[in-house]
């Protein structure tokens, strides 16, 4: 039997449990990973094979599904069901899957790309509607797989081989769009922080209905170091706000804090100055967004000062394949389904 | 005061208005009487692609033609008897189509000044005798409709919309139409508007009462029933049995219907009459966008649904790169495209077969689709069950391809009896495909059928055949990814293979006599039409046969040796020679396209007319 504890995901309730032991290592492939050596990826990849046994579901009832991009190879590496798809239809391909098998857990990977460029339309659908997906979106702020153009993330200005005098273009917050777009959970991680990565997994695959994921990740080879100052040990903790539900939302260093001023919006002060006890709590489960996007604006897309991770915005509503499933249920059981009586109709005449 | 009775073989009526005068509701509603009194018909509803386009104007004219006989017909005919003209409008656009002698109803109420320069009449065509060759009918029908229902505690405008009413219980009157079933339909449709259903009911009436004691009708028409198939009937338009035919094949199938769709002209309707019967456990999902209902009807497919997506032109040039996923993976998926006339939007309200080559090479790479077309309105239930065979038994997309005559047109339609149609089961993979030398089993996803080529359908859930599918080329067998030249040069070939082993019927030639020099071949929606011309011709003496493909891709094993026996192949198209080009290309065989591309279908007379003029040409 199974020694992982069951957390009971509510999310995953109708999902068949596995009755044997699992370990990351039974979330390998045969297959040859072929991300670049040094590649963000590789570690997204090991932090999400170790953290799925304790989902103790069945493997087969897990399905990765994919868009295109570096980022979308990640089926091929996860030995469960998975598809790689075409570029920016996964969430819609997904949707599909979840609202017609409820007995599935289905998990999305994208990128910054395939997600908000050319998929911006069914990322924001598929929010909107909170069908059940866990969609991880790998942000490294370039395209890879094309070999280095700016991508809707990058910071503007950025001089690429498609934008030799600079890229003209305002940047997407992943965060903002998701929380403009309903979505019921948003939550920002780091590929490198695996402490960090799994607990967000973990908040994700709890959630019930459309989880969204951004993990900021490195491309080592198109735009190495583009998150750097959050990773590096002697700038990290000045720049980084830690969303802890029901705590004080401060500088990991815990010198400045979040306040709300007079007008409302979101200040970062001296905790010193104003004093713990004023600095604004994160409450994740709110029900109003504005607070979960006045946070998401608070970082700047070029420093990545006062840039927050983890959980900003997590609440219930309704679960659009469960109330897809429901309508279902409700006609069936309120009448047979007699398809003679259906093709005959109401107005028929004989000719003998 | 009964009147004289004539008897008539067959009678076109053609019904046309403002979009708002209610000439589509009138219309279907003479169609169902037509069709329980037990005459063959056939319908046109053509109407303008704005809702309420400005009113009292020729491109506002809503029109719905209808043909009924005591015979077998296939066409919604040529040229009306009978025209109601609602308004100027409704009588300049179509009176070119009549011929003379033709019966015009007019609503002289609408033959105001105004509204007669609205269209360019310089003086009334009611007064200046440019209608002495026709038996006109001037009735003032929305003042009688009004005067009919002053009693009604309804607003003026309550009174003036019911003049349909008064039109079709006239007509009803004219040609001995039963009333029973108009009234049936009133009171479902007004059940919670009692006041407005009395005030329906007495327009109709009175409409009828009118033709019985006016004197400008002296007599009453009669077309008795046509000789048909014993069985029970009734009358279905082709989006309705196409939905119809999607819901048996699932349930033939026992897989549940999953529809991904987005609306669009003409296609819309098929996603309203699939989205009322949950009870079936037809699943509709009304997506955000053309890419996403195909995508997400290919997600379902994956998971084991009958993954269908319905759509027109516009909405396939979208979905083209994930029917090309779905190529790659091998997963069943219907694609329903109604056409309507193209490029770009076109004319979305109007019929055409310009979308055959879209369909048959709209991707990119060798990404080769069957295809399927129905050839009627109530072929679209036999067609949909085809198309659902091919795709679950071959792991493929299926193109559907109907068009906006068979969607909207309706006939009559023998009831299938559910236990008779086709049993469409499928089996999932289950288990282990694949020994290895070392003698552990696995699952290889591209191991396939030898016979169908099909390879094995496994969903998610299934312990023990988790494997990975993509758009990336597949190694033949484990499906890994391999970008192995000849590994490529392989799976191409095996895709086409499978494809063209598709086992389709023979096709079928109609040649009465057994001697005819000319082939006429057609496809689709132009069945009707054709059949029509070719029996004009032979009763004018041509020697004439006709065949007509349901499947373009893969044709009939027996097209190339039918091409070769006559020394002429004539090909109607509403398109610009799509098929012409596949059939020369295919068989090396000269044909001679005759194309129209008008957003309606073709005129039985004039194609008849071509069609002499070959033969006599042999």
């Amino acid at each position: 039997m199974s020694e992982t504890v069951d957390l009971g995901f509510p999310s995953l309730k109708l999902v068949p449990k596995t009755d044997v032991k699992q370990s990351a290592k039974d979330f390998k492939t045969d297959q040859e990973v072929r991300w670049c050596p040094g590649c963000g990826d590789y570690a997204i990849l090991a932090g999400v094979q170790s953290f799925m046994p304790e989902l103790g579901l069945a493997k087969e009832n897990i399905v990765w599904i994919s868009g295109i991009g570096c980022s979308s190879r990640f089926p091929y590496y996860m030995n469960t069901y998975g598809m790689h798809s075409i570029h920016g239809r996964a969430p819609a391909i997904a949707s599909g899957l979840a609202m017609t098998r409820p007995d599935l857990s289905v998990w999305v990977v994208t990128g910054d790309g395939d997600a908000l460029s050319i998929g911006g339309n069914h990322l924001i659908h598929a929010l909107r509607r909170n069908v059940n997906l866990k969609i991880l979106l790998f942000n490294n702020r370039i395209y890879g797989l094309t070999k280095g153009q700016y991508s809707p993330t990058s910071e503007t200005g950025k001089v690429t081989k498609s934008t030799p005098m600079g890229s003209l273009d305002h940047p997407f917050n992943p965060v903002s769009l998701a929380i403009g777009a309903e979505a019921s959970f948003v939550a920002r991680t780091i590929d490198s922080d695996r402490k960090h990565l799994t607990e967000t997994l973990r908040a994700a695959a709890l959630h019930e209905g459309t989880a969204l994921v951004e993990i900021y990740q490195n491309c080592n080879i198109f735009n190495d170091g583009a998150w750097d100052p959050l990773k590096d040990a002697d700038h990290r903790d000045s720049l980084t706000l830690r969303l802890e539900h029901g705590k004080p939302i401060t500088l990991v260093d815990g010198s400045r804090g979040v306040v709300r001023g007079a007008d409302g919006h979101l200040d970062i002060v001296d905790v010193e100055s104003v004093g713990i006890e004023n600095v604004l709590v994160h409450d994740a489960h709110r029900d109003d967004p504005s607070l979960a996007f006045a946070l998401s604006r608070l970082s700047d897309s070029h420093t990545l000062a006062n840039t927050p991770i983890g959980v900003f915005r997590d609440v219930r509503r309704a679960v659009y394949d469960e109330t897809f499933q429901a309508q279902v249920a409700t006609a069936k059981a309120g009448g047979t389904a007699d398809l003679q009586s259906l093709l005959s109709g109401s107005d028929t005449w004989e000719i003998a | 005061m009964s009147k004289q009775v004539v008897q008539l073989n067959r009678v076109i009526i053609r019904f046309a208005g403002d979009s708002g005068d209610g000439m589509q509701l009138a219309g279907d509603q003479f169609t169902s009487r037509t069709a329980s009194f037990g005459n063959d018909l056939s319908t046109l509803p053509d109407f303008p692609a704005e809702i309420r386009a400005p009113a009292g104007t020729i491109p506002g004219v809503s029109a719905f033609q209808l043909h009924f006989a005591d015979h077998d017909i296939t066409t919604a005919g040529d040229t009306p008897n009978v025209l109601v003209a609602m308004n100027p409008a409704a009588l300049k656009a179509n009176i070119k189509d009549l011929p003379r002698g033709a019966d015009i109803i007019v609503n002289t109420d609408e033959f105001t000044s105004r509204n007669l320069t609205k269209v360019g009449y310089a003086a009334s065509p009611l007064e200046d005798g440019s209608l002495e060759s026709y038996a006109v009918h001037p009735i003032p029908l929305t003042s009688m409709t009004v005067e009919a229902l002053k009693a009604f505690d309804i607003t003026k405008k309550e009174a003036e919309r019911a003049k349909n009413m008064f039109a079709l219980g006239l007509l009803s009157w004219l040609y001995h139409r039963p009333t029973e079933g108009t009234l049936t339909f009133l009171k479902q449709k007004f059940a919670k508007k009692p006041e407005i259903l009395a005030a329906n009911i007495a327009a109709f009436e009175a409409g009828w009462s009118y033709g019985e004691t006016t004197e400008d009708f002296s007599v009453q028409y009669e077309v008795k029933p046509a000789p048909m198939a014993p069985g029970r009937y009734r009358n279905i338009s082709g989006n309705l049995a196409l939905a119809y035919g999607l819901i048996a094949a699932s349930q033939r199938a026992q897989l549940p219907l999953y529809l991904g769709s987005y609306p669009i002209t003409p296609a819309s309707d098929i996603l309203h009459e699939l989205s009322k019967h949950k009870k079936f456990g037809v699943m509709t999902f009304q997506a955000e966008d053309e890419i996403a209902g195909i995508g997400a009807a290919l997600g379902a497919s994956y998971g084991g649904m009958l993954g269908v997506t319905t759509t027109s032109g516009p909405g396939v040039a979208l979905k083209s790169e994930t029917i090309g996923l779905a190529v790659a993976l091998e997963l069943p998926l219907v694609i329903v495209d109604v056409q309507r006339g193209g490029p770009s939007t076109g004319l979305p309200t109007k019929t055409e077969q310009a979308d055959l080559l879209q369909a048959m090479f709209g991707r990119n790479g060798e990404a080769p689709v069957p295809i399927v077309a129905p050839r009627s309105p109530a072929d679209c239930f036999d067609a949909a069950l085809e198309a659902v065979r091919i795709a679950t038994t071959y792991r493929t997309p299926v193109f559907l391809l109907s068009d906006g005559y068979v969607a909207n047109g309706s006939e009559p339609w023998r009831i299938p009896v559910v236990d008779e149609l086709p049993d469409l089961a499928v089996e999932f993979a289950s288990a282990p495909n694949h020994t290895r030398e070392d003698g552990t089993e696995e699952f290889w996803p591209f191991k396939r059928d030898p016979e169908t080529l099909a390879r094995p359908w496994a969903v998610p859930g299934t312990k023990g055949l988790e494997h990975r599918i993509g758009g990336i080329e597949k190694a033949d067998g484990t499906g890994n990814i391999s970008y192995d030249a000849d590994n490529h040069d392989k799976m191409v070939r095996l895709r086409q293979a499978k494809i063209d082993g598709i086992t389709v019927p023979d096709l079928e030639v109609e040649d009465p006599d057994g001697d005819a020099s000319v082939l006429v071949l057609g496809w689709g929606s132009t069945y009707g039409p054709i059949n029509a011309s070719c029996q004009m011709a032979r009763r004018d003496g041509a020697k004439v046969a006709q065949a007509h493909l349901r499947h373009l891709n893969p044709f009939p094993a027996n097209t190339g040796e039918v091409l070769r026996r006559y020394d002429k192949v004539v090909i109607p198209e509403m398109n610009l020679g799509q098929l012409a080009l596949l059939v020369r290309g295919r068989y090396l065989v000269d044909a001679i396209p005759y194309n129209q591309v008008r957003g309606l279908p073709f005129k039985a007379e004039e194609l008849a007319g071509v069609i002499k003029d070959v033969v006599a040409s042999v």
